[in-house]
């Protein structure tokens, strides 16, 4: 019903878990963080920014750094304080725009973004906590000009209206057909219970979604 | 066979005033879109032309804009339902480092008042270098606040003890009162004569991309990225605004999240952000949070109905009477359709009032008033159909005046098998749970016009169409690519479009479903026409009239002859240097107004939790002549599903006690979920000689009471009050067994 269960989202609880194996949430982080925990655990990853001076926001309390984010492939520096989220910094600082703040709480996967294999809310992700992890973005998952199968599908069934949400679902489709290809519509339905959609295009997502499930069944 | 030419009467601006003059043109036929069975385009399904943009992540939304030296834009929000600002000062604020410019009530006493009267309502605005500093500086000014009494809930603000919402009016508007014949003389006919009160809540629009904007001013001039419904209206409200030519200000919109009813205007976030850009000197990007979108964005006012309704023993509806009122926070109206919804009732009174209360102002949301007239109207009609003892179908048979919705209706009860797999006695089922089956109509208006547009043609066959529409999410981009290269016998990537920019030309709004019975007779009108003007240059080669040749499949030729032929790019170089070029606009014959819509769904009902489950919907659309199927559907399919949502789990709860809003967020603000949507089966009830209707308004209408009935007819228990939540549903059945 209107209630979406937790087990059912993309990963929530585990995506923001720290290599030495501690636990963060952003909400936990920031809350529960003073500012020598922030520094003790994002100095390890600092790189020295290339100006290789605090910022006038250091100076003032407010830390940024420069760290690198592996996107698609590709590394990129990007300066962030503690607090920037994954979203923001993709967004904002690397315009890679694909994934979308929609409620910025967690609560609509249009954000989502795999992380080391794994679907993770972005603007649940804390920038520095995605060091050294590799992330993909609805921008990765087309081969040059050759659409992934599910874009196909989701081109061919109008999956899609106003489109904001779109790159969440792509994302949760991937997931869910690279871990199950030949899922039920019911598997299906609740693969995706963690995106969003105003506009109403599940039924074509759906579609969608089993026809591309189909199509890589066949080698795509 | 020469094309024949028809007369039309269209109104043309000159010098400010409107005239109407007459034009030739080709006459394509009843509906205006020729043999639909001939056509490559037209009614035919196409994917979208931006659908690679949009799953690639390509496509760059408001939201997505970056400019050089681009700052961040954040507003201030009053934190109480109702204050006066004794004092507010920023220089804490100004002091962070990386915020830029700060805009406090003084600076623009038309955006801002010191006077709050709702918890949310623009205060103050900031510009920083990132969203965080922005962050930041909101909490760094400091607001003294006179808190003041408030009201939240339409039943209390009725009161005339409440407090009041605005110091120079009450909180209660004037009546606004509809009435036809006799409605004493009405009920004194009546065998039945039945009264109820049916509720609905406020609805939040939820548009996926929040409202926003990116300013940047160079001089006077402005240019706007905004995520709107409107181009124009934007840059209209701006100009006049700042007191600039609207020659001055350019707004673009290429892609857009979703709007539904609630982005006309510039708006005060869109004042807000050119007002900061231009305070600061450089670009600001300004999009609200989605709580903001909640708090102050426009919402659907909610509706309280009592209505009583009387009928003659054979199921003759014989008089209305409704008095009716709704909350639309400190602004507008929640009036709701003034007449009686559907039914031809020959005597009738209507009084409704809209009720101030110090919360978010409402905005049109898709279908103003009709849903929530609509829930009652059809759920009184079930009411009276068992009353009677008749066959819910039937007693709206006989007193619809549609003969299309009666025709739609008979179409959906024989696809879901009223007659045959609906228990005609409620609560008829064993076992916990029960399902039903129910039925709901909508009727909308629509229709077109208020569009112009322009096409070059140029010598090397190249083809531009340019209209200042905007595509919402609605398909409108892939739409005039379809009508144009239909025209031209292109293919649809063949033709160069734009919209959404002011520097093309008028077109209004994206909203009333009258975007694509708009857009399409203005683009079909403007390549229409100027395809003759390429034919005039061409015909004497083949020694025909214009009106003889054939535009069809990258070739023009004599349509009595066909060997007579040349390629397209053969036909346009013979135009030499001079491009053709055309400014046209929409024409009339080609759309139409007003269309019925009708919802069967079928419902389970868990009685032991009140859950309820939509499983399957069966929706009858017209469009008159479709243009394109597919996006058709997904909009069919979108307004069901909203409607669903707004009877099963959306509402705003205000928290009386404190004035605030306690679920702005898409958790505790209950949306639908993939797990929730039930199978959609769409009919189409074709009327293509009527051309053009839009679909996006119809298609959310009947939802939340067909559900109802379909309650009804599995438990016995009527609701009537919105969303259907269990809670809701478990008391309707204590109630039924109590008897």
């Amino acid at each position: 019903m209107a209630d979406r269960h937790d087990e059912a989202r993309p990963d929530a609880s585990s995506h923001s878990e720290s290599k030495s194996g501690t636990r963060f949430t952003r909400r936990g982080f920031l809350k529960g963080a003073g500012a020598s925990a922030v520094t003790a655990a994002v100095a390890p990853a600092i790189l020295v920014s290339e100006a290789g001076t605090a910022s006038a926001q250091e100076a003032e309390g407010v830390m940024s750094a420069t760290i690198s984010l592996d996107v698609n492939g590709q590394s990129h520096n990007v300066e962030v304080e503690a607090r920037t989220t994954l979203a923001d910094a993709l967004r904002d600082r690397l315009e890679i725009t694909g994934p979308k703040v929609v409620c910025d709480k967690g609560e609509c996967g249009a954000c989502t973004v795999e992380m080391d294999g794994k679907l993770v809310f972005s603007c649940m992700t804390l920038a520095m906590d995605a060091q050294g992890r590799k992330i993909e973005t609805v921008e990765g998952m087309a081969d040059g000009d050759n659409l992934h199968p599910i874009q196909e599908a989701f081109v061919e069934k109008d999956a899609l209206m106003c489109g904001f949400c779109t790159p969440g679902f792509l994302m949760s489709s991937k997931s869910l057909l690279d871990a199950n290809d030949n899922p039920t519509p019911e598997e299906v339905r609740e693969g995706l219970s963690g995106n969003i959609c105003r506009c109403g295009t599940y039924p074509h997502v759906f579609e969608a979604v089993m026809s591309a499930a189909e199509k890589m069944r066949k080698g795509g | 066979m020469q094309q024949k030419m028809k007369t039309v009467t269209i109104t043309i601006q000159e010098d400010g005033e409107p005239r109407e003059i007459e034009i030739q043109v080709p006459d394509t036929g009843e509906g205006g879109w020729g043999d639909l069975s001939k056509n490559t385009y037209i009614n035919k399904p196409h994917t979208r032309v931006d659908a690679v943009d949009k799953v690639t992540g390509r496509a760059k939304y408001t939201a997505d804009i970056k400019l050089p030296g681009l700052l961040y834009g954040r507003i201030l929000r009053s934190a109480h339902p109702r204050a006066r600002i004794n004092r507010i000062d920023a220089t804490r604020a100004m002091a962070l480092p990386g915020v830029s410019v700060v805009v406090l009530p003084n600076d623009d006493p038309e955006v801002f008042s010191r006077e709050c009267r709702f918890a949310g309502q623009e205060i103050a605005a900031v510009a920083a270098t990132t969203p965080e500093v922005a962050e930041d500086a909101l909490h760094a000014i400091d607001v003294d606040y006179e808190v003041l009494p408030f009201v939240v809930d339409e039943d209390a603000a009725r009161d005339p003890d409440a407090a009041q919402v605005h110091s120079d009016r009450g909180n209660v508007g004037e009546p606004r009162v509809g009435e036809q014949g006799d409605i004493a003389a009405g009920f004194a006919q009546a065998d039945v004569t039945l009264e109820a009160t049916f509720r609905c809540q406020v609805q939040s629009h939820i548009a996926l991309e929040t409202h926003g904007n990116v300013c940047q001013w160079e001089g006077d001039k402005l240019t706007v990225w905004a995520s709107t419904q409107g181009v124009f209206s934007v840059r209209g409200e701006l100009a006049g605004h700042f007191g600039i030519p609207e020659t001055n200000v350019r707004v673009i919109t290429e892609f857009m999240g979703g709007g539904f009813g609630a982005k006309f205007g510039a708006r005060k976030e869109g004042v807000i952000c050119a007002l900061l850009a231009r305070k600061a000197g450089a670009p600001v990007k300004l999009m609200l949070t989605r709580k903001e979108e909640h708090l102050a964005t426009g919402n659907r006012p909610s509706a309280v109905q009592h209505v009583k309704l009387g009928a003659t023993s054979d199921g003759k509806l014989v008089a209305y009477e409704r008095s009716n009122y709704g909350t639309p926070g400190v602004a507008g109206s929640a009036n709701i359709p003034g007449a009686p919804y559907l039914y031809e009732i020959p005597n009738y009174r209507i009084e409704q009032t809209s009720v101030f209360t110090n919360a978010g102002p409402m905005a049109a949301q898709r279908a103003p008033g009709h849903p929530q007239a609509a829930f009652a109207m059809e759920s009184m009609m079930d009411e009276m159909a068992e009353a009677l003892g008749m066959d819910p179908i039937d007693i709206r048979q006989m007193n619809d005046p549609n003969e299309a919705r009666r025709n739609m209706v008979a179409m959906g009860a024989e696809h879901i098998g009223w007659k045959t797999r609906r228990s005609a006695t409620p609560n008829s089922g064993t076992g916990r749970i029960k399902t039903g089956m129910g039925v709901g109509s909508a009727r909308w208006g629509g229709g077109g016009g208020r569009t112009q547009a322009e096409c070059t043609i140029n010598p090397d066959g190249s083809v531009q169409v340019k209209c200042g529409t905007q595509d919402i999410g609605t398909g409108t981009l892939t739409l005039v690519h379809m009508v144009a290269a239909e025209e031209f016998g292109l293919k649809m990537e063949d033709i160069d479009v734009g919209i959404g920019d002011t520097n093309y030309p008028y077109s209004g709004g994206s909203g009333g479903s009258t975007t694509a019975a708009s857009v399409s007779p203005a683009i079909k009108g403007t390549t229409m026409l100027a395809k003759l003007e390429l034919f005039k240059k061409i015909a004497p080669r083949f020694g025909v009239e214009p009106g003889e040749l054939v535009a069809s499949d990258g070739n023009v030729f004599v349509g009595s002859d066909p060997s007579k032929s040349m390629t397209w790019q053969q036909a346009t170089a013979q135009l030499g240097d001079e491009p053709i070029f055309f400014h046209g606009q929409w024409l009339p014959g080609y759309s139409d107004s007003g269309v019925p819509g009708v919802h069967f769904v079928e419902v389970s009902v868990d009685t032991e939790t009140g859950l309820v489950k939509v499983d399957r919907v069966v929706a009858v659309h017209n469009s008159g002549m479709i243009l394109n199927p597919l996006t058709w559907a997904s909009q069919v399919n979108g307004g069901v599903l909203m409607g669903i949502g707004y009877g099963m789990y959306e509402n705003r709860i205000m928290d009386p006690a404190t004035g605030y809003m306690v679920n702005a967020n898409l958790e505790d603000y209950k949306l639908m979920g993939s797990t929730d949507i039930p199978e959609i089966e769409i009919l189409r009830y074709d009327e293509p000689e009527r051309g053009v209707i839009g679909i996006g308004e119809p298609a959310t209408i009947p939802t939340p009471g067909a559900i109802a009935n379909a309650i009804y007819n599995a438990c016995g228990a009527r609701i009537r009050d919105m969303p259907f939540t269990p809670d809701k549903v478990l008391s309707a059945l204590a109630a039924v067994k109590e008897g």
